[in-house]
């Protein structure tokens, strides 16, 4: 077991120079530039622009911006945003937690209900509460989350007026109560997507299930069917949903976009989206990398966590 | 039935004793002569401690809090609420004193006759937020600063032009300037004053925590920030000037337009500033219930800037031809709601020195293709017309999102085709468009909004004086590379003049120039739509300025 975490750590490394990288010259190489937002403003010239580049540093030849980044990646030293100058690592530690809260409540909650949906489905296939649940998930799917998010705010907020139209917590009022509230309209329009996700999955891995042998072979020795479907049935189910939840960790701290512009959520995702606009590329060098740290992670985490549920899986 | 003792400090102020009620009335009395006392408009009011608060929403993050570090519009918000600039601007173009007493003026002997001696008089009472006094110091500080080699600044121009600046006490300050720079005044006017006490003890004014933490003189002092979300400041209750009425001002972010909109409509903010409500909900906008929304003149102008170094355009009948050939009026109209002006000129409407008697442009197809076929354009491959082995063929840009601006493009590509000149569009994200394709003269045609003047000073030698062109070596804002003689002419004597109305009589005449020349085909001034909830009082635009929230010390709520 060591020897294979340190051999999967070892190759992460390998991906993680490279993504950082093909990321810092794909931004570097692209046309624009942090410059472009100061262009139209009075007095500005290319001379004017040319100092302002060359005072960020910009104007030195790529392999040593790169190398210089890189180097400060080991000390910590992620770099400074062109925009309000704080550290790197600060700015997106600033966004995480709003991330986390929305999209782990919102994963937590489609997990859950996507897992009883799918069960249940697979259980009682061609039912009247499969069909509909297939047809709902397919509509959920289908639906943008723009317009849906929007939509719900129409309804919910501004004619019913039970919901707030957005924002994280009322400034002036952060108890939990506030929060509470402010997060039942967007985790609600994100879980809608993810629930119709993963009951398909999950409908489709207890359908794999349901027909194996030593289900029968349960069911044949008498075993009462609540039991043959929680201790048999769902757990074998549920392993590849194991490697399907690994590679959500990333999603859960990159944050839903669309999402967190339309509910004004001051998260991971929008953090990311503003970056892009003005260029920050040292931002954006920093959620690209961290982005791909939790990519190999959540990966590796699935696998160990394989290995240790499924005992026919043998780590190499 | 024994008197109260003076010394109880219980509800002296409901129960006073007779001693108590006189020394406030005196005090009351006093209280209401102070301010005939003061000259400049702007007075300590003996008015209730702030108290409330208001929520801004805003489309863009103010993310720059060092104001002379280089940012963006949506940063002056914040800049003009926490600093003040010696004096400021009002909306009809007057200087108004803040840290300085009063306007330096020739007739007032602030400014020598030949506008290079400056002798500006400060205010002895105003306190930066940590309670230091302002001196002299921090102005001679804050103007050297601007020009430090290793100061990441916005924006030197002008203040380059800076000599000696001496501190003659901690209230008076003289410099001498290079030479006459008329607009001078108008960049000072925008210009905030920033502590050297702090600053000058910084490692690195780059990276200093005051960048992210800023401490002014102003109305409010800095509260909270949280990136990504808002930010609060809270009123400084001992501002020399107008005392904030409210205590808590929210910059709040919202990105998106639409859902900017949507919490102006349930009141989870209380005023919208830029990017504001779009021309298309206006309609709905006006009719709220408990909202107010108003058209604010703003002075950037919409207009199809040419490359005059391209060969298409160098023929001046061309230029007219296209110019006749756009249907302002539709777009106006139709694209934008009507909400926007038809203009002639690059000048405001609004400013002093506007021209109004600039010809009328009318939509004339035939008139147009006549134009052009009298010149010996002549229609050929395609229909498209041609002289001299010249297509009339080029290509047009602007930002790729802004999909009104689209419509129009698309709209001006139809009506010129109906005269044989075929506009292909290429439009590129605002990184892109703006970068060197912009600053380097690299594009054929692109349609975009500029304000031509710095602040309220008409002079535009950025825009159109020859020496302004980077393409060529120049430096300035001048892509479109335009070069006359005569325009060069008038606008340097225009800025070395000081008197208001003999630099009318110049920048009339450029005006007249520009129009003739059509280096730019205008379009119309933007205007822009603003919103509060009706209990706000106080919200005033300013043409002068980029930003709404520059008066928040003067909202209230009723």
């Amino acid at each position: 077991m060591p020897n294979y975490i340190l051999n999967r750590l070892g190759q992460s490394a390998v991906v993680l120079v490279l993504v950082s990288l093909i990321g810092f010259m794909v931004l570097n190489l692209a046309p624009g530039g942090p410059m472009s937002q100061f262009a139209l403003n009075p007095g500005m010239s290319q001379a004017e622009l040319d100092r302002i580049a060359e005072q960020l540093g910009l104007k030195r030849p790529l392999l040593v911006q790169y190398i210089d980044w890189f180097s400060h990646l080991f000390v910590g030293d992620w770099g400074h945003s062109f925009r309000d100058g704080r550290p790197v690592l600060s700015v997106i530690a600033g966004h995480l937690p709003a991330t986390l809260l929305l999209m782990g409540t919102s994963t937590l909650l489609s997990i859950v209900i996507g897992t009883w949906v799918g069960v249940l489905g697979a259980v009682r296939r061609y039912s009247v509460f499969d069909t509909l649940a297939t047809v709902g998930a397919m509509v959920a799917l289908s639906i943008p989350t723009f317009w849906f998010g929007l939509v719900a705010i129409f309804f919910f907020s501004l004619h019913l007026g039970w919901l707030p139209a957005g924002n994280m917590y009322t400034i002036g009022d952060q108890s939990l109560g506030d929060y509470a509230i402010h997060l039942v309209l967007p985790v609600l329009v994100l879980a809608l997507v993810n629930v119709a996700i993963w009951s398909r999955y999950m409908r489709s891995a207890t359908l794999d299930v349901i027909d194996q042998d030593f289900v029968r072979t349960a069911r044949a020795k008498g075993v009462p069917y609540r039991r043959v479907l929680t201790h048999h049935v769902i757990r074998n189910a549920l392993l590849p949903m194991i490697t399907l939840a690994g590679l959500q960790i990333p999603t859960i701290l990159g944050g839903a976009l669309v999402t967190e512009t339309v509910f004004t959520w001051p998260g991971m995702g929008r953090l990311f989206l503003d970056s892009l606009g003005y260029s920050d590329y040292p931002v954006i060098m920093g959620i690209l990398m961290f982005s791909a740290v939790l990519v190999l992670l959540g990966n590796l985490l699935a696998d160990l966590l394989i290995g240790v549920a499924d005992p026919r899986v043998r780590l190499a | 039935m024994s008197q109260r003792d003076d010394s109880d400090k219980g509800n002296s102020l409901l129960n006073p004793t007779r001693r108590q009620a006189l020394a406030m009335a005196i005090i009351g009395a006093a209280g209401t002569l102070l301010p005939l006392g003061r000259a400049s408009q702007s007075f300590a009011a003996m008015a209730a401690p702030p108290s409330g608060q208001v929520i801004i929403g805003l489309s863009q993050e103010p993310t720059v809090f060092n104001p002379h570090m280089p940012h963006i519009e949506v940063d002056d918000g914040i800049h003009w609420n926490v600093f003040d600039p010696l004096f400021g601007i009002s909306p009809s173009g007057e200087f108004v004193p803040a840290l300085a007493t009063e306007v330096p003026t020739v007739a007032n002997g602030g400014i020598s006759a030949d506008g290079l001696q400056w002798k500006v008089k400060l205010r002895s009472d105003a306190k930066w937020h940590d309670g230091r006094p302002f001196t002299a110091e921090d102005v001679k500080y804050t103007l050297e600063l601007i020009v430090s080699p290793n100061f990441r600044s916005g924006r030197r121009a002008g203040h380059d032009l800076l000599r000696d600046i001496t501190v003659v006490s901690p209230t008076e300050i003289h410099w001498r300037m290079e030479k006459s720079y008329a607009p001078y005044a108008s960049i000072l006017s925008s210009t905030f004053m920033v502590p050297k006490h702090i600053l000058s003890v910084a490692a690195d004014v780059n990276t200093a925590p005051f960048n992210n933490a800023p401490i002014g003189t102003g109305p409010f002092k800095w509260g909270t920030r949280v990136a990504g979300d808002h930010i609060q400041l809270k009123a400084n209750p001992d501002y020399h000037g107008t005392q904030p009425q409210i205590d808590s001002v929210i910059f709040k972010y919202i990105p998106d337009l639409t859902v900017l909109y949507t919490q102006f409509k349930t009141g989870d903010i209380d005023v919208t500033a830029m990017q504001g409500i779009t021309p298309d909900h206006y309609e709905e906008a006006k009719d709220l219930a408990g909202r107010t929304v108003v058209i604010l003149p703003v002075a950037t102008i919409e207009s199809v800037t040419l490359n005059m170094e391209r060969p298409q355009f160098k023929d001046p009948v061309v230029r007219q031809a296209l110019y006749m050939a756009i249907d302002k009026k539709t777009i106006i109209d139709e694209l934008y709601f009507g909400l926007v002006l038809p203009t002639e000129t690059y000048m405001p409407q609004q400013s002093a020195y506007y021209n109004p008697n600039l010809p009328k442009q009318s939509f004339n197809i035939e008139a147009a293709s006549k134009l052009l076929d009298d010149a010996g354009w002549k229609p050929g491959a395609g229909g498209i017309r041609e002289k001299g082995g010249v297509r009339l063929s080029f290509t047009n840009s602007t930002t790729a999102g802004n999909q009104i601006r689209e419509q129009a493009q698309q709209f001006i590509q139809q009506t010129w085709l109906a005269i044989g000149v075929e506009m292909n569009i290429s439009n590129l994200p605002p990184a892109v468009m703006w970068g060197e394709y912009w600053v380097q003269s690299k594009f054929d045609s692109v349609i975009v909004g500029n304000n031509f003047l710095t602040g309220a000073d008409p002079d535009t030698r950025d825009y159109f004086g020859s020496q302004s062109t980077n393409a060529k070596g120049g430096a300035g804002q001048n892509n479109s590379q335009y070069v006359n003689a005569k325009v060069d002419e008038l606008l340097a004597q225009g800025a070395a003049i000081q008197d208001v109305a003999q630099r009318k009589a110049v920048y009339v005449q450029v005006q007249d120039l520009i129009r003739q020349d059509l280096p730019i085909l205008p379009l119309f001034q933007y205007t822009y739509v603003r919103g509060y909830k009706s209990g706000l009082k106080g919200f005033t635009g300013n043409i002068n300025l980029r930003i709404e929230p520059w008066n928040v010390n003067t909202w209230s709520w009723t």
